[in-house]
């Protein structure tokens, strides 16, 4: 049999490594090489220009703003996403008082199991034209609903008004991404032994102390999982954005992938929105590194 | 740095014959998304005998490749345009295709070298003209221009087209795009509700406001404009300057003039305009619509003034009530110093058709667009969607919405003294990005006249001092 093992290897890695590598790092690897060019897209003509794109895309101020705009996601998105995530996945699973002694969710925490985790099932375009009508200064539900309790006051233009459009697109990142984070942190709890939490309840401990000093330390591996998730999606964003405001006002939520696409598409300038993708892979993959390494802990073994 | 006459595809050879590349590797790299350079390979186009019946010299045989944008006009126009020309050259096979994301679908095509004959370039997918002239990716159309009209005996092409067509279609004096659609850029409202409150469109500045002051009394917001594309609102500033200061204004703009965004004509037109964000005269939350919408709270009364062009009346068909009766107006004449006339409106042709450069079958192409500029041609077009077409006179006898109706007498009124400016085909970003995001912070009242043509003025600034965005001059 052994002589027999390497040719079957071969026959079911092979061809997926070579679609990969067709149609995964090929393109990545053209990409380093037409960043180096000046070339426009629309014919096979271009020149060599050595460094220049990575020069001009250093003094582009719609760039840096744009990168701006990312470093903020990346911070805000996943640490709001996570807590929040936590918080609902702990009284979905361990929150309920009710059981003398059983450890179980909070009353009626299957419904809104579902309720979280139905954004995930919209495609992001779906969940962009939902919000920006939720959004509409006029007409449109959050106004309406502020209107309606009488908070005329807080009534904002959201989108259309660069002190609160950022915000408006990040509350819809984070109600889109949250579900998820839900599920997967609900699923890591129940690989917790029952007896923690009973113990933990037993000895009167609050909803608050059990989540900060039994459940963050033992989902410690699954939070790192979703930091580094978080972290590439806040440093993408640019499906949503395109949608919802495609970039304004005044690209006060421009994102750099929305840059990208603008040389490319807009104004037909692949060999610089090459550059910027570029710049964008060695900052994502730098932050995932970082992440996983700043994240790293010793691991609790628990059987 | 000077063009790299080492194709890849020779260094490949090369290296691939000194052993360095394995054939598998250097099947992979030679498929590049850049394409490959065959300059020096012979086109191969198609071409015919040149008679009085075909002054272009098409083979009658030859296929004929067509990609058409499928929007607001939809693709039946088209293929009325298609059968006409089938008509002509009954052995020539005429393959169409109609799609929704031009750049998408075309963007391979043009880089391998393989382009359809015919493209009908529009949409939010449009390639940048300016782009596609630059890369020499475009037939020249003077050929076209110079062959006798089909059906208008005795005159030559160039002679049966609304003045400005051809400009709008020139890059450096050169025609490459037939702009095949008239849009008349102003200021719109309702007929009808004009009527029912005994308005009347306001011909001078002041009276604009006086007539603000009462619509708003009314209980109506004045106006409302396409918020997250604020440049729709950049079109009455400029058209209020150009009317002031003359053509100049538009010229020196175009031709990113230092100052041209500060003149004094566009100073005293951004200053008059800001009348309208100052006294609140915008209807409430229009920066955070998207044109849709605040088209569609216009229709439902809820504004009386918008800006936008005369495909206005198809785009809000589905929207706007029975009897709405929408007009476009001119911009309001800021006082007796004006160059031009209250009539004047801004005209110009537009949605771009273009011949590919490398076309196997480019007289075709432009065969085609000759049947198309052939008064029946062009009748049929107007008939089908309700849009004017670059014929003179084609509109004649054509029954039109009511819209439309009120565009051909705009434009009949306004006659030599309509106006244009061509910067947005030159530099897609300047407008598209640049002024658009400085026209939405003035709007909302965020900035000052003074800073808003100043933001204007640093981004045409930007453009004319980046090397990498070729420089047309208009004269």
């Amino acid at each position: 049999m052994r002589h027999g093992k390497y040719p079957l290897l071969a026959a079911f890695l092979l061809p997926p490594l070579a679609l990969y590598g067709y149609f995964v790092l090929s393109p990545y690897a053209q990409s380093f090489l037409i960043a180096t060019t000046n070339w426009q897209g629309l014919s096979s003509k271009y020149d060599f220009v050595g460094l220049d794109n990575f020069k001009r895309l250093f003094k582009d101020e719609y760039v840096w703003n744009a990168l701006l705009n990312n470093l903020w996601l990346l911070v805000l998105l996943p640490l709001l996403t996570i807590v929040l995530g936590l918080f609902l996945a702990t009284m979905l699973n361990v929150g309920g008082r009710g059981g003398r002694g059983a450890v179980t969710g909070v009353r009626g925490s299957s419904i809104y199991k579902i309720i979280y985790f139905a954004p995930q099932m919209l495609s992001v375009s779906i969940v962009g034209v939902l919000w920006m009508e939720v959004y509409n200064p006029r007409g449109g539900l959050l106004n309406g609903a502020l209107r309606a309790v009488g908070l005329d006051g807080l009534a904002q233009v959201w989108l259309g008004d660069p002190k609160y459009a950022f915000w408006a697109v990040l509350a819809v990142m984070i109600w889109a991404n949250v579900g998820f984070y839900v599920v997967l942190f609900g699923a890591a709890m129940q690989s917790v032994p029952r007896d923690i939490y009973e113990a933990a309840a037993l000895d009167g401990a609050s909803r608050t102390t059990t989540l900060v000093k039994i459940t963050v330390p033992l989902l410690w591996d699954t939070i790192q999982v979703a930091w580094v998730y978080l972290a590439i999606i806040a440093l993408d964003g640019f499906a949503l954005i395109h949608v919802m405001t495609r970039g304004g006002p005044n690209f006060s939520t421009d994102v750099v992938g929305l840059r990208l696409y603008t040389e490319a598409f807009g104004d037909y300038k692949w060999g610089y929105a090459s550059a910027i993708g570029v710049v964008m892979f060695f900052v994502t993959l730098s932050v995932t590194v970082l992440s996983l390494r700043l994240t790293r802990r010793e691991r609790i073994e628990h059987s | 740095m000077a063009q790299s006459d080492l194709t890849r595809r020779s260094v490949l050879r090369r290296a691939a014959a000194a052993g360095v590349l394995a054939g598998p590797a250097a099947g992979l790299l030679s498929s590049c998304a850049l394409g490959d350079d065959d300059s020096g390979e012979s086109t191969g186009k198609y071409e015919g005998t040149v008679s009085d019946k075909n002054p272009l010299g098409v083979k009658e045989d030859a296929p004929l490749d067509i990609v058409i944008f499928n929007g607001g006009f939809g693709e039946d126009y088209a293929k009325a345009h298609e059968a006409m020309y089938k008509e002509t050259y009954p052995k020539a096979e005429v393959k169409h295709n109609a799609v929704v994301e031009i750049n998408t679908e075309l963007q391979p095509r043009f880089v391998d070298g393989t382009p359809p004959d015919f493209v009908n370039n529009s949409g939010a997918g449009q390639i940048p003209l300016g782009g596609l002239v630059e890369q020499g990716a475009l037939a020249d159309l003077t050929p076209l221009l110079d062959a006798p009209s089909l059906d208008v005996p005795g005159k030559k092409v160039r002679d049966t087209l609304l003045p400005g067509t051809i400009e709008a279609g020139s890059f450096d004096g050169k025609m490459y795009v037939l702009n095949y659609a008239y849009t008349a850029y102003g200021i719109w409202y309702s007929t009808k509700l004009f009527e029912a409150k005994g308005w009347e469109y306001a011909k001078t500045w002041d009276e604009h406001i006086a007539l603000c002051k009462k619509i708003k009394a009314a209980g109506i917001a004045p106006w409302t404009y396409q918020g997250k594309h604020p440049r729709y609102m950049s079109w009455p500033v400029i058209s209020t300057a150009i009317k002031l200061g003359g053509p100049q204004v538009a010229m020196a703009i175009d031709n990113l003039e230092p100052g041209a965004w500060t003149s004094d004509a566009m100073k005293t037109a951004a200053d008059a305009w800001y009348q309208i964000v100052k006294d609140k005269y915008i209807l409430e939350g229009s920066p955070g619509l998207d044109h849709k919408q605040s088209q569609t709270e216009w229709c439902n009364g809820k504004a009386a003034f918008i800006s936008c062009g005369s495909w206005l009346e198809s785009e809000q068909k589905a929207v706007t009530p029975p009897d709405f009766n929408m007009s476009i107006a001119p911009t309001p004449s800021l006082g007796a110093g004006d160059k031009l006339p209250f009539e004047a409106i801004r005209g110009t042709a537009g949605e771009p058709f273009i011949v590919p450069a490398k076309a196997k079958n480019e007289r075709g192409g432009m065969e085609l667009m000759r049947h198309m500029l052939s008064m029946k041609g062009a009748k049929d077009f107007t008939g089908k969607v309700s849009s004017l077409s670059v014929i003179a006179g084609a509109a004649d006898g054509v029954s039109l919405p009511f819209g439309l109706t009120s565009v051909t007498k705009a434009l009949a009124a306004s006659g030599s003294n309509g106006f244009n400016w061509i910067y947005p085909v030159y530099y897609r970003k300047l407008e598209r990005e640049l002024v658009d995001a400085a026209c939405g912070e003035f709007f909302s009242g965020r900035t000052t006249p003074a800073e808003f043509l100043a933001a204007c003025q640093k981004g045409a600034d930007t453009i004319a001092a980046d090397s990498s965005f070729k420089k047309y001059k208009r004269s």
